[in-house]
């Protein structure tokens, strides 16, 4: 690989430096592109768990009623939560493409309002793409005033294109206590806030 | 519980013998007890062969050159520095048995990934520093703790056998059916490891992972927390007992039961004569080791309850020392030894007894409320 | 270290300054290069003491020394300041020393911005060291610094750990452009790439490594600070943030990170190989696109350090794949150092002992990474004692040892004065043997199922950790001997010829010994 040397001179150093410079600066934006990369990512193809925001449900949804999917519930509280939170229906059988409802009980049994707000985790993750919410408790934040229990709905459709060898999806909620955020945004006890977590 | 005992001695003579051949120079890893850590094993063996083989041939021309073309010894250097045919040779012949092993190492990561088709679901939620388990169709659940003596720990007493893998109570599965397992965690993350089984996975705050296990022998398995999790992250071991079915069947009854039971103590109204009474039962089994039966206590070590400060004074105080001990002392945190019912009795009693005479009570719902404000 | 001034040179001021500014403003390479050293070798013994307490600890069963919280934070320092604080630093060190020289250049291409590389370090170090002093004290969630742990539950010093990891960064950042330039730019008349020595080769793909992945490292600590201070929910799941997100994130540097960490000594060894068989190097066109490979290929591959977090069964494959990969170019280049050796005419001073402990040593690090490749078998080593034998194994007796070596073979030229043969290879068989104490027992104490980052453990581990702490302690006081040995050739020894070593070949050995301040301010030819 004979080539001529450059001459050593400030302009060729300019010249480095600048494109070491660029690539700085790249790579570091690329670090924060790695977050939006990252979600989109989880969102095409599911490998985090992550469920998606509302499905608008096609009318044309075919029911595979040859077919059946056993959809389990666990509910966990984040650090400090203290609020009861479970499953109604700890496990359902239903049929790909019908819309289902089932529900969770959550309890403020504390001596103040509170705000909660529910995070979706699915398992196996190959599932995600095909779990669909129409309606969740996780789209919008819970406020629940002290003594208040209520039960949330969820409802949810199981894709017909979900793979042969899933027969099982594990859906999972992690309530965390958001009351001192709610607070702060002027939220405590009002309005629920869309809140595009699910 | 009795069918327990019986099968705690059957196993203990099962597992003595191991348990003193298990040397302390152990140096491989364990085939285990399931078909995933058979497999793992395989291909470990597998692969630390043929790396003992290639640096054999390796480190064998090496030393041969050490050896017999030393300077010292005369030997006059050659002059070659390239030779496109053995280069070529070692690039390709290298790939070649990284396919052969990649072969054996996906068909078992296909099959450690398949949690189709379970018997048994357990939740288990890794807290900083122990381990909840959730059976979660069977509507029960409990926390399972190191349960080494803080002494031992700290060298005043001789280290027992399970000395840092053993908890208070173990989770239970049936030998023979596949069990899956879906992990997260309460704060940070953990990892649920039992080698025996080949099992880790970690549990993420957040969010749900799963993995499974089909155990072909009955036995006691300990295992460990392998995710740095905080101060006490080599603290939390997994100790998991394998029963036959019949014996599992009736130990989820009995739980069962008994769940129920501590659900209604739970929520019923207690008057402060029923919470003395349970507390009577529970401070003798908890506390009177250190504290005395009769609350005199062991000053300095172990203080006197009766006539204390913290129980006749402050309830919050109270509540805390009990649930979450005092470091640096030999109090423990009864927090998660205790069912809420018994730390509300406790305290209840300890408020009472003696001639300590507050009218104090505490009830099981305001101790779960003050954990769950931590 | 040289005082002696360049007699022909008219443009420049004869000899050094005098006293402290000398060292502060200095734009020399040679200078600047010895101070990285000197701070690499501080930072050095710094972790290796504290390496020592972890050891103590861990010399039984039982707390006895230190308390978990205290024992975490050690074993997170450690890390750090080893990796950041010594290996890093003795690297670019050398690479101030040895480039200009190798290519016959007369000084790096940006002095003065070389000066603020090296002063970047001492002033981000205070700040780290600074944070055990700290109410709530060190950061102690691993040199990884996984989240949450380290965000959400992590000590009020952890931002000022952030911080003066943005300094060293910088620091790195510019040190690297620095090496490209002057590779690039200040090559000797005839000295084409394919004619560069490999130490050259090594640095310059270094260097790209830094460039790319150093401000990824500055972009996942940036966005701690702000899930920190700033509310945000990068890695918070209760935000809608994942904390593996920050895995992959941190990983994506970490693993070129541990490439940076070794690919300077691969050349270093490769020149020091070669001198001491007196035979040319073997296969040079394939070193340098092996070294090339493995640079390319750390980019997709650190999802290994991964495997148990839940990655679907695609993206295991792909990384256990990718990773197996790397193990050809590894492999090609040792077979290149050991086809040198053969045939050729071997000598065993210094710099040779550690060179060969270097390619076997390094090799069996290399098995053992092949074995944690397996992604299934990794499910049984992650995060266990095999995994701290494996990169110790690569790190010590790869990255210290390399570092070793290149001071002995170069620290006559540096200093004018041969070292002390005999005290040296005192020196390296303690190293050998002590490191070789310390670290193989970690393989079956990992084995056997002994977890990372635990400051007491079950009675089954006790006797490899008590070995492995014996062989620590004396691999730890051997160091003190490698500080006496050069202390004692910068003072005085027997008198360096221009070319101590008759095997070596390159331009830096044309200039006297000591080098003088000024070297090649006219360029020579390359035929």
């Amino acid at each position: 690989m004979a080539e001529p040397q450059p001459q050593h001179g400030k302009r060729s150093n300019g010249r480095v430096i600048a494109w070491c410079m660029a690539g700085v600066v790249g790579m570091f934006a690329f670090g924060f592109a790695l977050v939006p990369l990252y979600d989109v990512f989880c969102e095409i193809t599911g490998i985090n768990g992550k469920t998606g925001g509302r499905y608008e449900a096609q009318v044309t949804n075919q029911v595979d009623a040859n077919r059946t999917v056993t959809v389990q519930f666990l509910a966990s509280n984040g650090p400090g939560m203290s609020w009861e939170f479970r499953p109604v229906t700890r496990s359902i059988k239903v049929h790909p493409g019908e819309p289902v409802t089932v529900n969770f009980y959550a309890e403020n049994g504390s001596d103040q309002a509170m705000v909660g707000q529910a995070v979706p985790s699915l398992s196996p993750a190959e599932g995600t793409l095909y779990f669909h919410k129409t309606e969740c408790f996780c789209f919008n934040q819970q406020p629940l005033e002290a003594g208040e229990s209520t039960e949330m709905p969820l409802v949810f459709i199981v894709d017909p294109e979900l793979p042969e060898h899933i027969t099982k999806l594990t859906l999972s909620y992690t309530l965390y206590d958001q009351s001192q955020k709610a607070e702060v945004s002027g939220a405590a006890g009002a309005a629920k806030t869309t809140n595009n977590n699910g | 519980m009795r069918v327990h005992a019986k099968r705690a001695v059957a196993l203990a003579a099962g597992l003595l013998s191991p348990a003193v051949v298990v040397a302390d120079w152990t140096m491989n890893m364990t085939p285990g007890v399931t078909g995933t850590s058979n497999q793992i094993f395989s291909l470990h063996m597998t692969i630390l062969w043929i790396c003992v083989a290639i640096g054999v041939v390796v480190f064998g021309v090496m030393f041969w050159s050490i050896f017999a073309h030393r300077k010292s010894q005369g030997a006059k250097p050659a002059n070659f520095h390239e030779n496109t045919v053995v280069e070529i040779l070692w690039t390709i012949i290298p790939f070649a048995i990284l396919v052969a092993m990649a072969i054996p190492a996906t068909a078992t990561l296909v099959e450690m990934y398949d949690t189709t088709e379970s018997e048994v679901d357990i939740k288990i939620t890794g807290y900083q520093w122990r381990w909840q388990y959730e059976y979660i169709n069977e509507d029960f659940g409990y926390f399972s703790s190191l349960s080494t003596p803080r002494d031992q720990i700290e060298n005043r007493q001789a280290k027992g056998e399970n000395y840092l893998l053993e908890v208070d109570n173990p989770l239970v599965i049936p030998v023979g059916k596949k069990v899956r397992f879906l992990l997260t965690a309460n704060d940070v993350i953990h990892s649920w490891w039992v080698p025996e089984f080949g099992v880790k996975k970690d549990a993420i705050p957040g969010f749900i992972n799963e993995t499974w296990t089909r155990v072909d022998e009955p036995g006691i398995y300990r295992g460990q927390c392998t995710e740095l999790c905080g101060k006490d992250h080599g603290f939390m071991p997994v100790v998991v007992e394998a029963v036959p079915e019949e014996e599992y069947n009736a130990w989820v009854a009995e739980q069962r039961e008994a769940a129920e039971k501590e659900r209604q103590l739970t929520q019923k109204d207690w008057t402060l004569e029923e919470l003395m009474e349970r507390g009577e039962k529970a401070y003798a089994t908890a506390c009177a080791a250190c504290h005395q039966a009769d609350g005199s206590g062991a000053p300095p070590a172990f203080p006197a309850l009766k006539g204390s400060p913290i129980a006749t004074g402050d309830m919050t105080a109270h509540i805390d020392i009990v649930v979450n001990g005092k470091s640096g002392t030999a109090m423990q945190a009864f927090g998660n030894q205790l069912s809420e019912v018994d730390l509300a009795a406790v305290i209840t009693y300890e408020r009472n007894a003696w001639g300590n005479n507050t009218g104090d009570m505490v009830t099981p719902k305001e101790i779960f409320d003050y954990k769950n404000q931590q | 270290m040289s005082a002696v001034a360049d007699t022909h040179s008219q443009e420049h001021h004869h000899g050094p300054a005098k006293g402290i500014s000398r060292w502060l403003l200095t734009t020399n390479h040679k200078d600047i290069g010895s101070m990285y050293l000197m701070f690499s070798f501080a930072m050095f013994l710094l972790g290796g003491s504290m390496a020592m307490v972890i050891r103590a600890e861990l010399f039984q069963p039982g707390l006895q020394i230190v308390q978990p919280e205290f024992f975490n934070q050690m074993t997170t320092m450690h890390g750090l300041i080893m990796v950041f604080g010594a290996v890093m630093p003795a690297f670019v060190g050398l690479a101030n020393w040895m480039l200009p020289l190798m290519i016959g250049a007369p000084d790096m291409a940006l002095p003065r911005m070389n000066n603020w590389s090296f002063w970047l370090l001492p002033c981000a170090f205070l700040i780290l060291v600074s944070t055990l002093f700290m109410q709530g004290g060190a950061p102690n969630f691993g040199w990884t610094f996984y989240a949450p742990l380290s965000t959400t539950y992590g000590p009020p010093s952890t931002t000022f750990f952030i911080f003066a990891v943005h300094i060293m960064g910088v620091s790195s950042i510019m040190g690297a452009i620095n090496v490209i330039a002057t590779i690039l730019n200040m090559r000797a008349p005839g000295m084409t790439l394919m004619k560069m020595p490999l130490f050259v080769w090594t640095w310059l793909i270094t260097a790209f490594l830094l460039i790319a992945v150093m401000p990824v490292l500055a972009g996942v600590v940036t966005m701690m600070l702000m899930d920190i201070n700033f509310g945000t929910s990068f890695f918070d799941a209760s935000g809608g943030g994942d904390p593996v997100l920050f895995q992959h994130v941190f990983w994506f540097f970490g693993h070129p990170e541990v490439y940076i960490m070794i690919l300077p000594a691969f050349g270093a060894i490769s020149h020091i190989v070669a001198a001491f068989s007196r035979k040319p190097l073997f296969g040079y066109a394939s070193m340098v696109y092996a070294v090339g490979a493995i640079a390319l290929l750390s980019f997709v591959v650190w999802a290994h350090h991964m495997f148990t977090v839940g990655i679907p069964l695609a993206g295991q494959l792909f990384f256990m794949y990718a990773t197996m990969l790397i193990a050809v170019p590894t492999g090609v280049k040792v077979f290149n150092w050991v086809t040198t050796m053969f045939r050729g005419s071997l000598s065993f001073e210094a710099p040779m002992l550690f060179a060969v402990a270097f390619i076997i040593l390094f090799t069996i690090g290399g098995f053992s990474g092949l074995m944690l490749a397996i992604a299934p078998a990794d499910f049984q080593y992650h995060d266990t004692y095999f995994v701290v034998a494996h990169f110790h194994y690569v790190l010590v007796p790869g990255a210290i040892f390399g570092i070793f070596a290149s001071a002995y073979f170069w620290l006559p030229k540096w200093t004018g004065h041969m070292y002390d043969e005999t005290l040296a290879k005192t020196h390296f068989w303690l190293s050998f043997i002590g490191m070789n104490l310390a670290f193989f027992p970690m393989h079956f104490l990992g084995l056997a199922g002994m977890p990372r980052r635990i400051p007491d453990y079950a009675l089954q581990f006790a006797d490899f950790n008590m070995v492995s702490s014996i062989g620590a302690f004396m691999f730890g006081v051997s160091q003190l001997l490698f500080l006496f040995i050069v202390v004692k050739c910068v003072r005085g020894g027997e008198k360096a010829t221009a070319k101590p070593w008759d095997g070596a070949e390159g331009l830096e050995w044309t200039v006297p010994s000591p080098a003088p301040y000024h070297t090649f301010s006219t360029p020579p030819e390359v035929k």
